[in-house]
């Protein structure tokens, strides 16, 4: 058995509160040591000298599991959306999808919260947990019905289940490709108000605090609702969020030209609300950044802006257009934090610390190192990204799965 | 009653009259040129009813949507020119054999046409076409976008009867929301130096609108104060399913055009609207055939006009013209 000693790096752990020089020893896939170490001499060494040790990154809420997309973002675990072709409503599927991503990523399923994501009749929650099911989605859309809605809380919660939401009225989102404003104005595009958000946050949280459940919020990016969650949480809601670093750094002026890889679900907002939610990662407000991951083909975005389907690859940038959004200043605990250490606490799922004993999943980066998207290098399978061409600082240099190294920078 | 105007605002030093490959929009088009392409269709109302400009060219009018009128606008305005007019009804043929529409523009394209006259349902479709073809494209209605041709003939029709745009006042009534003849009339009518108005029920009228520069109402009577135009917008029946009325007598009631609500407007006060009427919906019979007041009729003479100017300006630098500073050579 090899033993992986990673040496000198600055170790950025949220959820042990360290944050300093140190190394840290990898054997038998965990983790063995961290801090001032010893290392036996057969050790394979890595010098991190520079670089900034965290644990790998979690995406809460990926629609395609693009094994080396993830390596690349330093992902080594994702929350798989059921939106899948079939959607994952059976324990079979929840099993099947569970081995999707190996040997390379973890995948964690989230079950159906209703049979093919239909909003009218509960999935088999219980069974899926079985399986392996991490959670419980609603999906792409919202629940559209409240009776369904709360019974899935009261549900789930016996389980012990977070149900992630998507947080957009689907009456008031109706077949609106943008959010009312200026832009969907003068472009004469079919647009919704913002408030389809606050108003689906509002009844979900109102349920969840009825109901004692576990509610994640899987984007938000409003003003309105992120002050609804964050009145909820001083009253001990159990509800946490996220949101997507396109959210943090584009608005919906994007869309001029009707550039449809701007095309996004939630749509891109109002200078106002992309403000707000960024100043909500920064206060806390939003527990995670997730990438959205939902990337389209060429011909599912050559389309009128209206025709296209929303949705853009996120997974390899995940890291850096978060770093970018929040600054080096906001500390990069916090940005471990929303990237590793909360997602695993909210799902309850193994990584996301550097603790000994925890696996070996470490994310190797350096926040100085600048490049450039370049959307034709991307390694999705479809590579739209509104940040073609959008130079960054910042880098994942090596993952770490498992104890093993599975990507390396060139 | 109707006298031949000329552009307030000539075409500065320098600049050209009509820098642009298509006709997609009024948005971002200078006063000068919206004045340039006016006085060029004046042209056609005044001197003459037929040219050769075009002949030997193919036009293709290309409608993803129906239409009628505008269809036959644009086929009489080709055909007075000398083009070879072709018209497909697409609506009907490629799109429900699930080819996509760049592979449509492609075809479209390797047929060769001079000019492409395109009407589509989709905001932003005629620009994606546009950006694949290597002809010059007219915008003849995208989705709830633009309708360029209709914003000018509405100009040419008021410059002719009020001397001018400057100035005035103009209420555009009614179903604003989903028309794209009320954005391209606001950025037209905006950029010419006149006083624009927004009149329609609140469910109706588009979010953030006084950022396009102009004043919205909701209330019809105040909206009509003092207006020298008011231009009526077809209201589709659809609108009572999705809610965003009551019925079509409270529609009446409130936003319809009657004589007793337009006595608020200015006395001289020119009533226009782009058809297909609904009389007794948006507007009353007596209005709509009052030949003092009511401008409907010379619309669609002017659309044929400034949609001859519209393809001889854009096909000239293919007959091998050029701006030269002072003229075409």
């Amino acid at each position: 058995m090899t033993v992986l000693h990673i040496k000198g790096a600055h170790i950025v752990d949220p959820a042990s509160g360290r944050d300093e020089i140190g190394d840290i020893v990898i054997e038998d896939r965990k983790i063995a040591a961290v801090g001032a170490v010893q290392a036996p001499s057969s050790a394979k060494r890595l010098d991190a000298g520079g670089l900034v040790a965290a644990p790998a990154f979690i995406d809460a809420g990926v629609f395609r599991a693009d094994a080396e997309a993830c390596l690349a973002g330093g992902i080594t675990r994702i929350l798989l959306m059921p939106d899948q072709s079939p959607a994952l409503d059976d324990p079979a599927l929840i099993e099947r999808a569970m081995r999707i991503g190996k040997p390379h990523v973890w995948v964690h399923p989230l079950a159906a919260a209703t049979r093919w994501l239909a909003g009218t009749e509960l999935g088999e929650i219980g069974l899926m947990q079985a399986a392996g099911a991490a959670g419980v989605s609603t999906g792409r859309r919202q629940i559209a019905s409240s009776a369904v809605m709360h019974r899935l809380l009261r549900y789930s919660r016996a389980f012990g289940m977070t149900v992630m939401s998507h947080a957009e009225d689907l009456e008031l989102a109706g077949s609106a490709s943008a959010t009312d404003g200026e832009t969907a104005t003068r472009m004469g595009l079919p647009s919704a108000p913002a408030i389809a958000e606050s108003v689906a946050v509002s009844r979900d949280i109102r349920l969840a605090e009825d109901t004692g459940a576990a509610l994640h919020i899987r984007t938000v990016s409003t003003a309105g609702a992120i002050d609804i969650v964050r009145r909820a949480k001083s009253r001990g809601v159990r509800v946490t969020c996220g949101t997507t670093p396109a959210h943090l750094l584009l608005n919906d002026a994007e869309a001029t030209g009707y550039r449809s890889f701007a095309r996004l679900s939630p749509p891109l907002r109002s200078e106002a609300d992309r403000l707000a939610t960024v100043a909500a990662v920064q206060d806390g407000t939003i527990d995670v950044i997730c990438s959205g991951h939902d990337p389209r083909t060429q011909e599912e975005k050559r389309l009128p802006y209206a025709y296209a389907s929303p949705g853009m690859a996120g997974l390899e940038t995940l890291f850096s257009l978060s770093l970018m959004a929040l600054g080096e200043e906001a500390g990069l605990s916090a940005l471990v934090a929303r990237l590793s250490a909360a997602p695993a606490r909210i799902f309850g799922l193994p990584g996301g610390k550097l603790d000994v004993g925890a696996p070996a999943d470490v994310a190797l980066f350096d926040p100085k190192r600048a490049w450039r998207v370049e959307a034709s290098a991307l390694s999705h399978a479809a590579a739209n990204t509104p940040f073609d061409r959008l130079p960054v600082r910042g880098r994942v240099v090596t993952t770490i799965k498992g104890g093993e190294i599975v990507y390396n920078a060139s | 009653m109707t006298a031949q105007t000329k552009s307030a605002t000539p075409v500065p030093d320098g600049a050209h009259p009509f820098p642009h490959d298509h006709l997609l929009g009024i948005e971002g088009m200078q006063p000068w040129e919206i004045g340039f392409l006016l006085d060029e269709a004046e042209y056609w109302v005044t001197h003459r009813q037929r040219g050769k400009q075009l002949k030997r060219l193919t036009q293709i009018n290309a409608f993803f949507e129906n239409s009628t009128r505008t269809l036959v606008s644009f086929e009489i305005a080709g055909k007075r020119l000398g083009a070879d007019v072709v018209s497909m009804a697409v609506a009907n043929s490629s799109v429900k054999k699930g080819e996509t529409l760049l592979d449509t523009a492609l075809t479209l394209d390797a047929m060769h046409p001079d000019v492409l006259v395109i009407r589509h349902e989709a905001a932003g479709a005629v620009q994606l076409i546009a950006s694949k073809v290597s002809c010059p494209v007219l915008n003849a209605g995208d989705g709830q976008h633009e309708h360029p041709t209709q914003a000018l003939l509405d100009a040419l029709t008021i410059r002719r009867r009020k001397t001018r745009l400057e100035g005035l006042r103009i209420a555009i009534c009614g179903d604003v929301l989903h028309s794209r003849v009320a954005r391209s009339n606001f950025h037209l009518l905006s950029a010419m130096g006149a006083e624009v108005r927004a009149v329609a029920p609140p469910t109706l009228m588009p979010p953030a609108i006084d950022r396009l520069g102009v004043i919205p109402f909701t209330n019809m009577d105040d909206g009509l104060k003092g207006a020298d135009v008011v231009m009526m917008l077809r209201l589709q029946r659809e609108r009572m399913a999705g809610a965003y009325l009551p019925s079509e007598r409270e529609y009446f009631h409130f936003y319809g055009l009657t004589e007793k609500r337009l006595a608020a407007a200015a006395d001289d006060v020119l009533v226009m609207h782009p058809g297909p009427m609904n009389r007794g919906v948006e507007i009353a019979t007596e209005v709509a055939d009052d030949i003092q007041r009511s401008a409907i009729k010379e619309q669609v003479e002017m659309g044929v006009a400034v949609r001859m100017a519209c393809l001889d300006v854009l096909t000239r630098q293919r007959r091998g013209l050029a701006w030269n500073g002072e003229g075409w050579a």
